[in-house]
């Protein structure tokens, strides 16, 4: 076989020309086999090479050698080409219509009184409070007595109490959290800083404000040199933490057993005065019932309706929806993210 | 307790330029809520006067009485009415309407033709002037003092304001003009004219010659203290004023008769509940004593009362007369003959008016008083301004006072005024105290040490025992609006932050969240029925029965979660849920232990530790569960197919993952347990003890409750995990894992956890996971086919194949030995 450089040339082009042609891959997989892989023409030229004395043979080689370079390189762009050609045709013909429906299974949520709950105790542990709790099926002595609600009283007529058969066992539904205020003072010895939330039940017909099972949220601080002032200034915390920094708080007189002086707390929101609680120094004569120096320690306490607050925070019109388990209503609020 | 304007005036020299809702501003301010400010003129408009009661017709052939009236009305012509009440009588004062006014609810009086005449205006009713809500017959007036023509607003002072206060049970005394103006005298710091003090008992004149009626407290607890003043000559028929009748009116009383009239219109001006017996129904001397021997009593209200013998009462030396403090008798009550009346007043103890009323489930306005603490120096001043008025409305004569029973002393308070600004945490000054006490009826005492006062309260303010108690007297004179705001410092106990059972409790609540279950709060008030649907035996049907109910349908606590769950999944399916995934964390209630007696135990020092094990002993455990129903589709069917039903194994799953959640190690078994399907209800035990059951609930109870088939259940008793220790990092060994697969063939009875537990054991430390991937109950003579695949792991080489097949071999080999597998070839 005899060498030329205008044969190499040739070859070359044809090469050039068949690989650019190839319109697919298949057709580049039978260009290749014709004219890059070891049959084509520019492969055997370059065998010949072994034949051919050594001035020519490396002059033959070199042009051989760029001629096969450049059509592998040729090779190599067009099958990237028809690569992502072919890439995009497969691609483009997988497209989906990606706001199709995609929850497989039920949104789940928290109770928003549990998100309230969980948020009031978190702020309340920020100041180092404890959160405390206690049973809802509760003693009557814990419930009323030591709280300075003596049996007759009308203190007692004022919250109407579930009793418990038999009647003498004094068990009743608690009808606050405050016997948990109790519990705390009966185990631990002052500072006491605890905040108590949990169900509570008055025999109140449901309606769109009552409901006979409610939420409180209770605070208790026993400490040393603790104030009405005190009082005041955690009230406006939480209520602030709360209802945002625009609320306004404000106490007025009031009665309650346990508390001296007792006060109810109201909070400015969105244009009325709104019902939050009750609140006061804690009574001597609780803190007698519990062994509590009450020269030494004094300490105010604080109770608000749960129920009312979310009402009052996320326009609940109507108590039903709180308390009827409707997952529609529930699984409004997520799991409290905001 | 409802205060007119007028009254308050009387005793309290309001401030001429002072709105009413200024003054309700300052109720609110000293502690009384203000439940509404009325004013009946304001709603009234237009010509009212009083005419005279000339000429009735009776019209005849009416469905009901029907008068045509003919009035005197001091104008030139008669005027001519139709009226469809009949309490007149010709001479009979009462109000008219005419045409052109405008009565509550803009109704607008007009002439016209009724019934066949021409009504020229409206006699009226007290409801139809928004007067009360009397309207069992026109109004009457007959009171000399007013006169034909007089505009009736003012004859009837309806132009008067009244405030409604509520009175919390600390301030009886509050419950009385003369209690409410000193509070409003105080706050507005004008001077108080005390209307006690203008009652001289001793101006009273025996005139009489009867004798009065003796008294003698049996019963020193009952009262201590009780004053009778009898008269005679009283003319029963006589009226009481319009002045007098309007104001129990605007109080909220009823006028009755003039006697019973003057014992309300002192009970709401000085705050002292009277009774007034007919004096000749009294056989003897008038004792108050418990009930005893006493079996029965008729009480005014008609009722025919069986007596306890702890009540205390008010009898002659027969009869039971009265409940004291509660209610009269019937058959000792001032009648149209009566010709002697006995006025009784009493301090009887707040604790038996209590015990009394609620015995009875009698609420009076004498018992509403007592209970919250009547001032026991009353009892005299206002027995004699009760005679008083008797003698000069009715022209009774005199004839005398019997008593029995003296006043306690008020003990005094020491006081270091000091004191109550550091409670308060406002500094007020020694001057601002004593007014602020003295203000509220104190006697305060400088004379001893400079820190140390003595405070002697009133008689009406037996609430004021101690420092506290002066504080809030303090506090609510200056207002609580001068008390600043100061967060106290941030104290870091060593209890400060959540403890392990709320962690975990949030941590739950959040897992099932997240797991697609939207949480409830149900009430734990359940039926009887919904009990035996839910087949509750053992421990879960002894349950606590509320003795007063909401509903009598639902008296008993549950001792489970489910029925609360069951019936809000029903209430979902039932407004339109295809498919319901609900969860609740709450208590449940069971009567496993027998209930004491609550011990007597006293409140004015700290229990003994024995004591306060008894009380917490005392009080059932209430173990916190976690429950959930599942029901419907757990995935939807939508554009990627038909989607999945909820099946037992979704339930099962959810009580696995809690308590994977929590770390436990448990063990799964079936188990047959209502309200769960017989064959479908998995038992999860630790230690042996069951801790949570979980599958689909029995059919019938979902047919029974509408709900969808093969709803699920589980309920996992969390109080019964054991915290889990810190948790040790597991290992992840990097080497390549070796898979085989292992198929077994076992007895039906025999649990898919069982083989897995054997071959476990049989694989070794090497077996980094183990999983079921076949089920095959299609293999006849009772037996299935269980296959899993075993993926095994070395820390520091990669496993030959010799020493896995080695490990299959012997996972297969335990199988063998411990639940009689045999290992299927490939």
């Amino acid at each position: 076989m005899s060498l030329t450089v205008a044969s190499i040339e040739s070859d070359k082009k044809a090469a050039l020309s068949a690989l650019l042609n190839a319109g697919n891959l298949d057709d580049l997989k039978a260009a290749r086999l014709a004219h890059v892989g070891d049959k084509s023409p520019l492969a055997k030229a370059n065998q010949a090479l072994g034949s051919l004395p050594g001035t020519e043979r490396a002059e033959f080689g070199k042009v051989i050698g760029a001629a096969r370079a450049e059509v592998n390189a040729a090779y190599a762009e067009r099958e990237e080409f028809l690569i992502g050609e072919r890439d995009s045709k497969i691609l483009a013909a997988e497209r989906v219509d990606v706001s199709l429906p995609t929850k497989r299974g039920s949104v789940g949520g928290l109770h928003p009184l549990t998100i309230l709950t969980n948020e009031i105790s978190d702020l309340f542990v920020g100041l180092g409070y404890t959160v405390a709790e206690g049973p809802e099926l509760e003693s009557g002595w814990l419930n009323f007595d030591a709280l300075n609600i003596p049996a007759d009283h009308p203190a007692r007529t004022m919250q109407d109490t579930f009793f418990v058969e038999p009647l003498d066992s004094g068990l009743v539904m608690r009808t606050h959290t405050s016997p948990v205020q109790i519990r705390t003072m009966l185990d631990r010895k002052p500072p006491i800083y605890v905040i108590c939330p949990g169900r509570t039940y008055r025999a109140d017909e449901l309606d769109a404000t009552h409901t006979p099972v409610f939420n409180q949220v209770e605070g208790l601080v026993i400490d040393k040199g603790i104030t009405m002032a005190h009082l005041k200034g955690t009230l406006d915390f939480f209520a602030a933490k709360i209802f945002g920094p625009d609320v306004t708080t404000r106490i007025r007189p009031s009665f309650f057993p346990f508390t001296e002086p007792s006060a109810e707390v109201d909070f400015f929101y969105r244009g009325r005065w709104v019902e939050w609680g009750g609140c006061g120094m804690v009574n001597p004569k609780v803190l007698q019932a519990c062994g509590i120096d009450t020269d030494e320690y004094s300490g105010f306490a604080f109770g608000m309706g749960l129920e009312r607050t979310l009402m009052v925070r996320h326009g609940i019109a109507d108590m039903h929806d709180i308390v009827e388990g409707d997952i529609r209503f529930s699984q409004a609020f997520g799991t409290g993210t905001r | 307790m409802k205060l007119p304007l007028s009254w308050l005036a009387e005793f309290v020299e309001i401030p001429k330029n002072m709105n009413m809702a200024a003054i309700a501003e300052h109720f609110v301010t000293v502690g009384f809520e203000v439940e509404s400010i009325e004013n009946a003129a304001e709603n009234i408009k237009g010509p009212l006067v009083i005419g005279t009661v000339i000429a009735i017709e009776e019209l005849q052939d009416h469905k009901k009485p029907i008068r045509y009236v003919e009035l005197d009305c001091a104008e030139r012509e008669h005027r001519f009415v139709i009226c469809g009440a009949t309490n007149f009588v010709v001479g009979d004062k009462v109000v008219v309407a005419l045409p052109g006014a405008s009565l509550p609810g803009n109704f607008a009086i007009t002439a016209r033709e009724t019934y066949g005449k021409t009504s020229n205006g409206m006699i009226c009713s007290s409801r139809e002037l928004g007067l009360s809500d009397e309207h069992s017959g026109i109004i009457v007036v007959n009171d000399s003092a007013v006169k034909n023509g007089d505009d009736a607003i003012t004859a009837l002072m309806i132009d008067d304001p009244i405030i409604d206060i509520t009175v919390n049970p600390d301030r009886g005394y509050a419950l009385s003009i003369r209690g409410a103006a000193r509070e409003l005298a105080s706050v507005l710091k004008v001077a108080f004219k005390d209307p006690a003090d203008s009652v001289l008992p001793s101006n009273l004149k025996i005139e009489g010659t009867s004798k009065p009626i003796a008294v003698v407290i049996d019963e020193l607890n009952g009262a201590d203290i009780i004053f009778l003043r009898t008269l005679e000559s009283v003319n029963p028929n006589k009226t009481a004023p319009v002045w007098m009748q309007r104001r129990i009116q605007k109080c909220g009383m009823r006028s009755i008769s003039v006697a019973v009239d003057i014992t309300n219109y002192v009970m709401l001006e000085l705050g002292q509940p009277l009774h007034a017996f007919d004096s000749d129904k009294i056989s003897g001397k008038i004792h108050v004593q418990n009930a005893g021997k006493f079996a029965k009593i008729k009480t005014l209200d008609g009722v025919e009362r069986n007596l306890n013998k702890g009540d205390l009462l008010i009898t002659d030396d027969k009869n039971a007369l009265a409940i004291a403090g509660t209610m009269g008798g019937l058959d000792s009550e001032v009648t149209a003959e009566t010709k002697r009346i006995t006025i009784e007043a009493a301090h009887f103890s707040a604790l038996a008016v209590a015990k009394n009323s609620r015995h009875h489930i009698l609420s009076s306005e004498a018992s509403r008083r007592f209970e919250r603490g009547v001032d026991p120096a009353l009892a005299e001043i206002a027995s004699a301004r009760a005679a008083q008025l008797l003698i000069e409305l009715t022209g009774a004569h005199y004839v005398g006072v019997e008593s029995d029973g003296v006043m306690r002393n008020v003990p005094t308070i020491p006081l270091n005024p000091a004191n109550i600004s550091t409670l308060i945490g406002y500094g007020y000054t020694d001057i601002q105290v004593a007014a602020a006490l003295e203000s509220v009826g104190c006697l305060v005492n400088k004379s001893g040490k400079p820190s140390t006062w003595a405070i002697t309260p009133p008689s009406w303010r037996p609430d004021l025992q101690n420092t506290a108690d002066l504080a809030e007297e303090v506090a609510r004179r200056y207002g609580y609006q001068l008390i600043p705001s100061v967060l106290p410092p941030v104290r870091i106990t060593e209890e400060s932050g959540l403890n392990l059972a709320q962690k975990r409790k949030r941590a739950i609540a959040i897992k099932l969240a997240n797991l697609g279950l939207t949480e409830v709060q149900t009430y734990p008030f359940v039926s009887a029925e919904i009990m035996k649907l839910l087949g509750f035996t053992g421990d879960r049907a002894k349950t606590f029965k509320i003795a007063n109910p909401m509903s009598e349908e639902t008296p008993f606590l549950r001792t489970h979660l489910t029925p609360g769950l069951l019936l809000t999944a029903q209430r979902n399916i039932n407004r339109g849920a295809k498919s319901i995934a609900i969860f609740e964390l709450g208590s449940i209630f069971r009567n496993l232990t027998a209930l004491k007696p609550q011990a007597s135990i006293r409140t004015d020092q700290r229990p003994t530790g024995t004591v306060i094990s008894e009380i917490y002993n005392s009080v059932p455990k209430q173990p916190l569960h976690a429950g959930g129903i599942l029901g419907g589709k757990i995935e939807n069917a939508s554009w990627w197919g038909k989607g999945r039903s909820v099946s037992w194994s979704d339930a099962v799953d959810m009580a696995a993952t809690l308590l994977d959640e929590m770390g436990a190690t448990y063990k799964v078994s079936n188990t047959d347990l209502a309200p769960w399907h017989p064959g479908r209800c998995a038992e999860f035990q630790i230690d042996g003890k069951p801790v949570a059951h979980a599958g689909e609930l029995h059919p019938r109870i979902i047919s029974d409750l509408g709900l969808p088939d093969r709803t699920s259940a589980f309920v996992v008793v969390l109080d019964a995990v054991p915290f889990r220790e810190q948790i040790s990092a597991p290992k992840v060994w990097t080497m390549p894992a070796a898979i085989q697969d292992i198929s077994l063939i076992v007895a039906e009875s025999v649990s898919s956890a069982e083989v897995s537990e054997a071959l476990k054991i049989g694989a070794g430390d090497l077996l980094e996971s183990i999983t079921l991937f076949d089920r095959y109950d299609q293999v006849g003579e009772g037996k299935i086919s269980l296959a899993f695949t075993l993926v095994f792991r070395a820390e520091d080489r990669t496993l030959t194949a010799e020493e896995v097949s080695l490990l299959r071999e012997s996972a297969g080999n335990a199988a063998v030995k411990a639940c009689g597998a045999t290992i299927r070839s490939a």
